[in-house]
Formats: structure tokens, sequence, C-alpha cells
């Protein structure tokens, strides 16, 4: 059985997690958009500008954590756009989304074009490198797949215990959850829904553009156009799939990236090289529909997501 | 800040908004070409010259605006349910599919017969595959954003493959092609000699049958009733799952038509890069035209204009065609809120 000995090798398991690692960054912004109360479906194309600003910074000579930063900060201006428009001024969170989507997606492309008018072939940049922890890296299996990854892939993980303790843990991750459940208890202690929210948006579009960066700088090494491929969206699915818990979200994430590293290694056994491969490129986003199906039943989903808040209003 | 209704708005309370919108949108775009190292009012009347300037000009827009129309009004019939379809590529692609299927022999019917019968199967299947996500949403409650958006990618793949396998052209030198469709399969031109074909009228007559649907019929009135309010849509009885389905049924059926009338009007053939995009830019045509059937036909026009305009505009100024989807992206946006701004009024605390 092939499927079995490509379970057990260690390069399957790191090639999962990196492919993993893009998504947990995306799904974890949308997750504290949703969570607040907000759907963001910007989130595609702030992924596209994430991974073009990050590329470009490095490119122009930056540091790489510098590039990181500055995907973040351009994602968390697409993100201001999209607060401005869907938290106080309460317009279709479906219809902002998919604007700010296309304005990122074209802006982006618009800037390509402008900074590299010839280029056929996009440049390649110094990328993040993988680093082995000390010890760690040694134990058989889940060591090249964990302990032997990139410092951006670290970060993911990182920011999975981060935001988890800030949601669960803090005050104000209690008055962004509250944001998106009962939006009129946080009016009536005094805070304010609107800028819960809108912090909520910015910061997780951030987050989204640091997923973009991912592909780019820890990757493809480069920026090309469609590189994104509807991996937001996929980001959207695992949300749902996670239950709205960040390490649900993760456990999503990985699952999900181990079935898309396993389909790209059957399009290469005997059994693959008689199957069209479209059908494998097809699994992750079928897969994406199945887990939407079978969570479906048991979601929960925050009350107040997609429901604009009045004050004053009742 | 809070939102307040407006109760009688005045005329120019109703049409400053949106004049800002367009204004801003023109000034960023103008902005923008000044980036790219142009002089903004050489920029816009290249592309005014290049949408509407010549005979062959306006053609190019109307063929343009021809498949933006049906998807544009699969959009205005789905959002007006607040059903969201974003699925319009992948329908388009099924009606394409169809053709050639149909319309490459299988069939040696005259065109009379054949046409029609086309037409029916593509819109058969893009009803069909919009049916899937318009069931999982009214059984399984799952939000069909996301999966009509995916839909598109495996759809996509599935044309793909197809291309590359049962129905590739053996004479296409090895490209991922289709056989040509049969003469008979041909959508005729509206006026011989000048490069637009029927599907340009097909498409007004779908947008004036909707527009009469939506206006007469008890299926618009109960679509716009479960849009505006499902709860209330409920109480008085309107089924509303059965409403969003017959919704979905319309919706996927209009963008179909975009895709038969391409391959039958204009390419011929079915390729993987029929459509650039066509199906999310009808979102932006239904939005632009206020969600109103004859309303998308303007909009359409108008997509299609700057779109057409922004290629010739881009070979003669050196400035990306990208100009023209931030244009629209940036027009949507302002729009919406525009729109709000008309009804609300802005009150600080």
């Amino acid at each position: 059985m092939e499927i079995i000995e490509i379970l057990f090798t260690a390069s399957f398991w790191a090639a999962a997690i990196r492919i993993a690692s893009p998504l947990i960054f995306a799904t974890l912004g949308e997750l504290i958009c949703e969570r607040a109360g907000v759907l963001n479906l910007g989130i595609e194309g702030i992924m596209v500008a994430g991974a073009f600003a990050g590329w470009m910074a490095v490119y122009s000579g930056t540091g790489l954590w510098m590039g990181v930063c500055v995907a973040m900060l351009v994602g968390m201006l697409f993100g201001t756009l999209h607060s401005i428009l869907t938290v106080p001024f309460g317009l279709s969170q479906h219809v902002v989304g998919l604007g700010v989507t296309l304005l990122a997606t074209s802006s982006t492309y618009y800037a390509y074009r402008l900074a590299l008018p010839e280029v056929t072939s996009p440049p390649k940049i110094e990328a993040f490198q993988p680093f082995n922890i000390p010890i760690l890296s040694d134990i058989p299996l889940i060591g090249p797949a964990l302990f032997a990854q990139t410092p951006f892939t670290y970060l993911a993980f990182t920011l999975v215990v981060v935001v988890a303790v800030v949601l669960y843990r803090t005050p104000l991750g209690l008055a962004v959850r509250a944001a998106g459940e009962n939006p009129a208890a946080i009016a009536a202690q005094g805070l304010s829904v609107t800028k819960i929210r809108m912090g909520a948006v910015i910061v997780g579009s951030g987050f989204m553009a640091m997923g973009g960066a991912f592909l780019t700088m820890s990757a493809f090494n480069s920026f090309f156009f469609e590189m994104v491929n509807g991996r937001g969206w996929i980001c959207i699915a695992l949300v749902v799939f996670g239950s709205w818990r960040p390490g649900k979200a993760l456990l999503g994430a990985v699952l999900f990236a181990a079935f898309d590293a396993l389909q790209i290694r059957m399009q290469q056994t005997s059994f693959g090289s008689h199957v069209p491969y479209q059908i494998f490129l097809m699994m992750p986003y079928v897969l994406s529909i199945v887990a939407l199906v079978v969570m479906s039943r048991r979601a929960e989903v925050p009350a107040a997501l997609m429901v604009p808040f009045n004050k004053g209003e009742r | 800040m809070r939102l307040e209704p407006i109760k009688n708005p005045s005329l120019a309370h109703c049409l400053l908004p949106p004049a800002i919108a367009l204004g801003t949108t023109v000034v960023f775009a103008s902005l923008l070409a000044m980036v790219a190292g142009a002089n903004p009012f050489s920029v816009f009347g290249l592309i005014l010259s290049g949408a509407f300037g010549s005979k062959f000009a306006i053609l190019e827009t109307l063929n343009r605006a021809t498949p933006l129309i049906f998807t544009g009004l699969a959009a205005a019939v789905a959002f007006r349910a607040k059903f969201w379809n974003i699925g319009a590529e992948a329908q388009l692609y099924s009606g394409a599919l169809l053709t050639v299927l149909l319309g490459t022999g299988l069939l040696q019917w005259p065109s009379i017969a054949l046409l029609p019968t086309i037409a029916l199967f593509s819109i058969l299947a893009g009803a069909i595959l919009l049916l899937v996500p318009a069931l999982l949403k009214t059984r399984f409650g799952v939000d069909e954003v996301v999966t009509t958006l995916l839909f598109n990618f495996i759809f996509l793949l599935f044309i793909s493959m197809l291309l590359e396998g049962p129905i590739k052209d053996p004479m296409g030198m090895g490209w991922p092609k289709s056989a040509r469709v049969i003469p008979e399969a041909r959508l005729p031109r509206l006026v011989e000699g000048l490069r637009l074909h029927w599907g340009f009228a097909l498409a007004i007559f779908s947008a004036i049958c909707i527009w009469i649907i939506q206006t007469r019929s008890t299926l618009g009135y109960e679509m716009r009733a479960v849009g505006l309010n499902k709860q209330a849509a409920a109480f008085a009885g309107i089924p509303i799952n059965t409403v969003l389905v017959k919704t979905a049924l319309l919706s996927g059926g209009l963008a179909a038509l975009a895709g038969f009338s391409e391959v039958a009007g204009l390419k011929g053939n079915l390729t993987l890069d029929l459509s650039p995009g066509f199906g999310y830019t009808g979102i932006i045509v239904a939005m632009l035209a206020l969600l109103h059937p004859l309303g998308v036909i303007v909009a359409a026009m108008f997509v299609a204009g700057i779109f057409v305009g922004a290629d010739s505009m881009s070979r003669a100024a050196d400035v990306p065609t990208y100009l023209a989807d931030i244009m629209l992206a940036t027009a949507l946006l302002l729009m919406v809120l525009a729109i709000m701004l008309t009804r609300f009024r802005v009150v600080r605390d």
C-alpha cells in the first residue's frame, strides 16, 4: 500500500505543516473577524496583497521580518477599509468583502505591472530558510516534520496559542467574543462595539496578509498571479470546520494540508498516473465543501455574525 | 456615530452621494494613472474613445456587455432574495459545455430547432449546478457564498479535465480546446456585416423577462419578500426554502446563458480562457444597477466600456489595464456606501 508508506515519511508531514502554515495565519485572521461578528470576504484579496507586499519589500532590500511587517500593514490597510464600511456604516458584509477582494487583487496586479513592467518570469528572493530546533529536530518522524521548518511556520503555531489565550483568558478576548454574540451587552457595559469590531477586522486582516506573505516568503519565494488560488475561501471553510476555535482551526488546517500533501504524492503513484490530475487538484475544494456540510449540524455560529450594530436601535 | 433614517429625502439628497462616489472614483483612478506616469486626462480620453469612439469600438463594447448582462442578471436575481450566488463563473462554463456537447455534431438539426434546444439545455445545466449549493443551504444551512465560490474552482478543473480528454479537439494541434460548433449551432449576426450577434438581443430579452417576473408575478413578489425580511415572509406563509431554490434555478440558468452566448455567438469553441471573470464582474454590474434588471443592461454596457476602453488605453498610454478593475472595485464600494447615505443620515453621539 503506497498510501500507508507515504503517511509514515517525515517529508510528507513536513510538507503538510508547510502547506498548513499560510492557512493557519489566514484562518486565525478570519476567525478573529467572525468572532467579533464580521464576515470578512476580503480574505482572498488581502492574501494576494500580502503576498505581493512582503515579497516586494524583500526584493527592494528590506529584511525578511520587515517584509512580514510590510505585508501585515498592507493587510491592515485593507482591513481598515473593510471595517469602516461594514461596522459603523453597517453595509452588506458580502458585497463589501467581495469588493475589497476585487480592489486588493486588482491594485496588487497594477502595482506589480508598474514595479516590474518587462519581466516575464518574476524574480526570486532570498526567502526564509528552515531552522532546525536543537534536540527536538532529532526526534524521528516528528522532529523533521515539526521542528525543521522556517521561523515563519513557528510564528504561525505561536500565533495560535497567543490568539487562543487572548480570546479566552483576557478581558479583551471576552469583549471580542461578546461583540460577536451579544453586542448590546457590550454597549451596556459602556464599551464601544464599533471600536472592538473594527479592531478585530483590522488585526484579522493583518494576519490574512501574513498568510499571503508566507506563500511568497517561505514557500514559492516568488510572486505570480493566481498564486493564492482560492486559499482564502478555503480558510473561511476552515473557520466553520474549527467551530470558531483557534485550536480546532489549527487541527483543521493541518488535516486539510495533510490531505493536500497526500493528493500531490498520490499523483505520482502507479494508481494516480491513471487518473486525470485535475481530479486530485479538485480534492481540496471538494473536501472543504464536505467539511462545511458535516460541521453545519453542530456549528456554534457567533450569534451576531453578519448582524450590524447600530446604537440606540432596537 | 449613529445612523438615522431620513424621513423624506430631497432630490438633491438622493443624487448627491452617488455623484460624489463616481467623482471620487475618477479622482482616485486619475491619481493611479499619474503614479504610472501618464496624464489622467489623456487616460480617460483614451478609455472613452476606446469604448465608444468608433463604430468598431461600440460594437466591441456591446459584444463584451452581452455576457455581463447575463451574469449581471444572475447576480441581481439572486441578490434580490439575499441568495449570494458567487458561482456565476462555473455556471457560465456549464452553459458553454452544454453548447459544445450538443453543438459540435451530436444533433444535426436546422438552426431554428437546434439553437433553442441548446439554450434550454444550457439553462438546465446552470440551474442544476446552482441547485447543489442551494439545497446545501436550505437542507443543511451551509453558507452558499463559500460553496458557490469553491464550485468555481472545482468546475473549472472539471472543464480542464474534459478539454484534455473526452471533448478535446482531435484537430487542435494538442491545445486544450474543444472542436468548433457546427454552423447550424452558431448564433447569427443581428445585422449582416456588423460583428454583433443574436446573443445580445437574447440578453436584452432576458432582462425584460426578469423585470416582468420581478414586478408582475407572485414569484417576484416572494423573492423580494424573502430578501427583505425572512421572518416576516415566513410569517406571511411564503415557503422560504422553495423560493430560494426557485431563485437559484433562475439565477444559475441566466449565468449559463452567458456561456451559451459566448460560444454560439462569438468564440465558436470552448477553451479555458472563455471567460475573463465575467461571473465575478456580473456582481459589480448587478450592484451598480441597484439590482434592477433593466439597470443591468446599462451597467453592463458601462462596465464593458471601461474594460474595452482600458484595453486600448493600456496599449496607447502604457498604463496597466488593471486600472479598469481598480476603478470598478472602487466604484462598487463607494456606490454601496452612497446608496446607503441617500437613506440614512450620520449622527454624531
